[in-house]
């Protein structure tokens, strides 16, 4: 009897692991697909997709326009400032509000959440000129911080979306207990929190990703050279009939990094924030 | 002994304050100022200049023989785009958050690090890998399925394959999303509960089904209302793939893309303002359905465990 | 029973384990949290402080608008030089934006006023559009007008001819490459006639080395603009059969016009195979890869063609149908430079100066030396150093030149002409509609809103 749990057991350990390989291959194998082909002569890359570089076909000429071209480094500086920004922005107007929309009984609480949310079903793309012309009248324009204000209005309606579910489901005798205990409003606010740290982390993960790839707003808001972004960099390599297909793909495995090393930082947190709580009785 | 007075409650102003001015001025004022140019039309007279028409750009756009079947052919798309990913992503997402969050699983961060770079990836990068490894010249599909004996063809030109292709191209990108959240979920269950489900003698597919899905119903709630949301904006890898006329023959065609080609114009074809807001003006009575049904009609039903 | 047992003894379970879990928690977090804030707010404020640190100021730099990517470094490594060797003290900056966007990027630069002081101008519509919105300048008093014919201005002037507000900077001509090396390997010579053509069509495809025509329907305006104003303008007798369209005396679907989406029907079979998926980049490098022996094109391959082709690049032009005794050419007037009209003052004489440049024979020997493949519209002659550039250039003195048919007036209302032409052409080479309906569908579109056209 116990014997053949065990091997149903071990069975059920191997399938899964295979399935797991299974789907990583099918989702890592495109990506490196893009990293070989980073490394290769333009013909190489059509002639053959799916080869390595050999000694022949393995160039670099893509990795050298995007040194040479432009201001690379610094479309990384801008990118990190306008990323990292908005999403400490997001973070605290988020769960600030969040807190007091799922916290809170007052009147109005759920129309406030419902206007919250109405930035989400709408076309960002709509409001481009009126937003041009604004930002033109508050002087933000070809600015990182106006940038910075339009991504974390855009984050926002998401972030309280998400975080006011989660914030739901703290149980109030911890928030009660404390405020017997002296605490003020804002300090609960400051206790609460760790304990959506996984739901906070994925929407850390979640805006961090449209506003690091973005195209569009850049373009229009801050297309200067002193304050482009890796990806606003990466499009002047797209023309009409000729594209720089290898600057193309050096540029944007480069701006792959960043975001993978933010990824690694915020999944830790999503990790620590549910494992801190399990400590021994 | 003494009832509290009721202090002003300005703590609730200051938490809420910064994301509503913020999220006020440089989202629902640009949005609703461009919004509004759905209910005008240019004056048949002097086309630059603009009159009051009240709904009538919304019949036009529901009646009229150059519009009606442009928006029912991207409403249509766009249901076809959420149903793929409501029944390929998010399962799939489940499946891989339930493997990720096992104990028993080894590796696991890399695992979760390496499925979730697709999602990281830009749509440039997603559309031209999809494209090469699809491309009836060069691509790698044709060699699989000359293994199981089927024949490669040019999905991504064919009305009939576009549309589902394109779908999964999507998932494949996506998936992390839904991955992350249910990860999250599940990794907020207390273990005790599983211990004592598995020790009363459950099967794993039991303990998952009986005691692991219930808990976590808020989280497939939201990531099917997030799913929804997500895919009726959808709109950038059709348009690097597929290009503003979401070809072929308007096949993937997507209320994002049919937005974007009416509003700022496309190729010859001067913008239309005004009857892109009105498309807007849609995809938002569209969207703010989906949401009002989730709402009202499921979280408020499910649940809540408070743990 | 055991199932309402169960959810009870798991809820009761679940709330008092969690209460102990989460006390704990918060007792050890306490001093996190401060260090979390202190490094969170020093964070923000070094962001807030580069964020906010004003950008160079205004200068006097000239702005060049453009959706031409494939040209920013010919600008920034001879243009732009060239001119400052003459004009020292103006400094220009090339800035294209991608060329999908540019027409809606443009829009709402100009309506924000964040556009920059020149504008390289789309031909007839759309620039005629934003001149009559007041954001273009005219261009009357510019000297060196004179230098452009009637013909090369008509793309970027009022419908009256009372105000020209572009500066024509090149034309595009249409034609077909070649492989050089597999012609001479199959012993073939270019076509001049339909029959030649279709016999040199059936020795590609014979022989099976080569696909026959690279051409892919996927990005859509290639089935238009390479092939149906490739070589309609045979069929339909150039400017004549334009015209026609114009006045209402010529329909798509009839005569001239229909032939030609007759003619490009009889493609189908010698495209290259999975055509329907192939976009315009995977046609370009299925040729310069060798995969394919024809190439239906503009002049504006050459540079790209020649950079990365390892073969020898020929060209002949579109071939003529039986009994044809004059040729036609696709010359189409592509791509102009304008000022915007709210230039500040102070740049304003700069901005015109440059203009002014782009009319001397120096620019026009430049621009075309140094973009092959477009030429310039001035009168000025010019030798050019690429022989396959010479060539399709020389096909302006043995052909009646045209322009596209949907360009001028026809693409002013919705359904837009050329969207048309790109959608149905589109389909008939994919098998989904025969050359009738194909042309029954433009005409049709064009008849709801063009009046000369209604009723017919």
């Amino acid at each position: 009897m116990i014997r053949r749990e065990t091997l149903s057991r071990d069975v059920q350990v191997i399938l899964m692991h295979v399935a797991l390989l299974a789907y990583t291959a099918l989702a890592i194998f495109p990506v490196l697909l893009v990293i070989i082909n980073s490394f290769k002569a333009r013909q190489a890359i059509f002639r053959n997709p799916y080869a390595l570089p050999t000694a022949e076909t393995f160039s670099l000429v893509g990795y050298d326009t995007v040194a040479l071209r432009g201001n690379f480094p610094n479309y990384f500086v801008n990118s990190l400032i306008v990323t990292l920004g908005a999403l400490i922005l997001i973070f605290l107007a988020g769960s600030m509000a969040s807190f007091a929309l799922s916290e809170y009984k007052f009147r109005g609480n759920a129309l406030l959440g419902l206007y919250l949310s109405i930035g989400i079903m709408i076309p960002i793309r709509l409001g481009t000129v009126s937003l041009l012309r604004m930002m033109v009248d508050l002087g933000l324009t070809n600015n990182l911080f106006g940038l910075i204000l339009v991504y974390t209005a855009q984050g926002l309606p998401l972030a309280i979306f998400v975080l006011s579910s989660f914030l739901q489901e703290v149980p109030h005798d911890l928030k009660d207990a404390a405020r017997v205990d002296g605490a003020s409003e804002y300090r609960v606010y400051w206790l609460v929190l760790p304990l959506v740290r996984p739901a906070l982390a994925t929407i850390m993960v979640f805006n961090m990703i449209p506003i690091w790839n973005d195209l569009w707003f850049p373009l229009i808001l801050a297309p200067a050279e002193q304050v482009k972004t890796v990806t606003l960099g990466a499009q002047s390599f797209l023309g009409q009939f000729l594209s720089d297909w290898n600057a193309i793909l050096s540029s944007l495995t480069l701006a792959m990094v960043p975001i993978v090393v933010l990824y690694i930082i915020f999944s830790r947190q999503l990790i620590r924030g549910l494992t801190a709580g399990s400590v021994k009785l | 002994m003494t009832t509290p007075k009721k202090a002003f409650p300005t703590h609730i102003i200051v938490f809420l304050a910064p994301a509503v001015i913020i999220y006020t001025i440089f989202m629902i004022y640009p949005l609703v100022d461009s919004l509004r140019l759905s209910l005008y039309a240019p004056t048949p007279d002097n086309p630059r200049v603009e009159a009051f028409v009240g709904l009538a750009n919304y019949q036009k756009l529901l009646t009229d023989p150059l519009w009606a079947p442009r928006l029912q052919g991207a409403i249509r798309n766009n249901f076809v785009f959420f149903i793929v990913h409501m029944l390929v992503q998010n399962p799939i997402g489940l499946l891989l958050a339930t493997l990720l969050t096992s104990k028993v699983v080894r590796f696991r961060t890399i695992f979760r690090t390496l499925i979730f770079t697709p999602t990281i990836l830009s749509f440039v990068l997603v559309g031209f890998i999809w494209q090469i490894i699809l491309n009836p010249l060069w691509g790698i599909a044709g060699d699989i399925l000359g293994l199981v004996g089927l024949d490669a063809e040019p999905w991504l030109g064919l009305e009939s394959a576009a549309l589902p292709v394109m779908s999964l191209i999507s998932v494949w990108q996506f998936i992390g999303i839904p991955m992350m959240l249910f990860s999250a979920a599940l990794l907020n269950l207390p273990d005790e509960i599983i211990e004592a489900a598995r020790v009363d003698g459950a099967t794993a597919w039991g303990v998952f089904w009986r005691v692991k899905f219930p808990l976590i119903l808020p989280t497939v709630g939201i990531v099917g209302v997030l799913t929804f949301v997500g895919n009726f904006n959808a709109f950038d890898l059709v348009y690097t793939i597929a290009g503003g006329l979401a070809g072929p023959n308007f096949s993937t065609d997507l209320l994002g893309t049919f937005f974007y080609r009416t509003f700022f114009g496309f190729q010859l074809q001067a913008g239309n303002p005004t009857m892109g807001a009105t498309i807007a003006g849609v995809m938002f009575l569209i969207i703010l359905a989906g949401v009002v049904i989730y709402l009202f009609g499921w979280q408020r039903r499910i649940a809540r465990v408070e743990y | 029973m055991i199932e309402d047992h169960l959810d009870i003894f798991i809820y009761r379970f679940l709330s008092v384990f969690a209460r102990m879990r989460y006390s704990f928690t918060t007792l050890l977090n306490v001093e996190a949290i401060v260090k979390k804030v202190a490094v969170l707010s020093l964070l923000l404020l070094a962001m807030l402080a580069l964020a906010i640190a004003p950008v160079v100021a205004q200068d006097n730099t000239l702005v060049i608008e453009s959706w031409r990517n494939d040209d920013l470094t010919i600008w920034e490594d001879v243009i732009i030089p060239a001119f400052n060797a003459q004009y020292p003290d103006i400094p220009v900056v090339f800035s294209p934006s991608p060329p999908a966007d540019y027409n809606g990027l443009l829009n709402s630069r100009l309506e924000a006023g964040t556009a920059g002081d020149l504008i390289t101008c789309r031909p007839f519509d759309a620039s005629l559009t934003l001149f009559q919105s007041g954001y273009l300048a005219s261009l009357n008093d510019l000297s060196g007008m004179e230098n452009f014919s009637d013909v090369a201005k008509s793309a970027w002037i009022t419908d009256d001819s009372s105000d020209v507000f572009c500066v024509p900077m090149a034309s595009v001509i249409h034609g077909f490459m070649y492989n050089a090396d597999a012609f001479a390997a199959l012993g073939l010579s270019e076509p001049t006639t339909e029959a030649e053509f279709y016999a040199v069509l059936d020795a590609i495809q014979a022989d099976g080395t080569y696909a026959p025509l690279v051409l892919g329907t996927s990005d859509q305006w290639e089935s238009a603009t390479v092939g149906y104003q490739n070589i309609g303008p045979n069929y339909w007798g150039g400017e004549a059969g334009r015209l026609g369209l114009i006045d209402g005396t010529a329909t798509y679907n009839e005569a001239g016009f229909l032939a030609a989406f007759e003619a490009l029907a009889k493609w189908q079979p010698y495209l290259i195979d999975g055509y329907q998926a192939l976009s315009y980049p995977d046609a370009q490098s299925a040729f310069t890869l060798g995969l394919g022996a024809i190439y239906p094109t503009g002049s504006w391959e050459i540079s790209g063609f020649r950079a990365n082709a390892d073969f020898e690049l020929g060209a002949f032009k579109p071939p003529t149908p039986e009994g044809a005794d004059t040729c036609y050419i696709s010359d189409h007037t592509d791509i102009a430079l304008g000022m915007n009209a709210n230039v500040p003052e102070a740049k304003r004489a700069n901005a015109e100066t440059f203009l002014q440049w782009m009319t001397t024979p120096e620019f026009a020997a430049l621009y075309s030396n140094a973009l092959p493949g477009f030429f310039t519209l001035s009168n000025h002659e010019i030798t050019l150093d690429d022989p396959l550039a010479q060539e399709f250039l020389d096909w302006r003195g043995e052909c009646e030149s045209t322009i596209r048919s949907s360009y001028q007036i026809l693409s002013r209302g919705e359904p837009n002409n050329e969207t048309d032409l790109w959608l149905y052409n589109a389909q008939m080479l994919n098998g989904e509609l025969t050359a009738q309906e194909a042309a029954d569908a433009v005409q049709m579109g064009l008849a709801t809103w063009y009046e000369p056209q209604m009723g017919s």
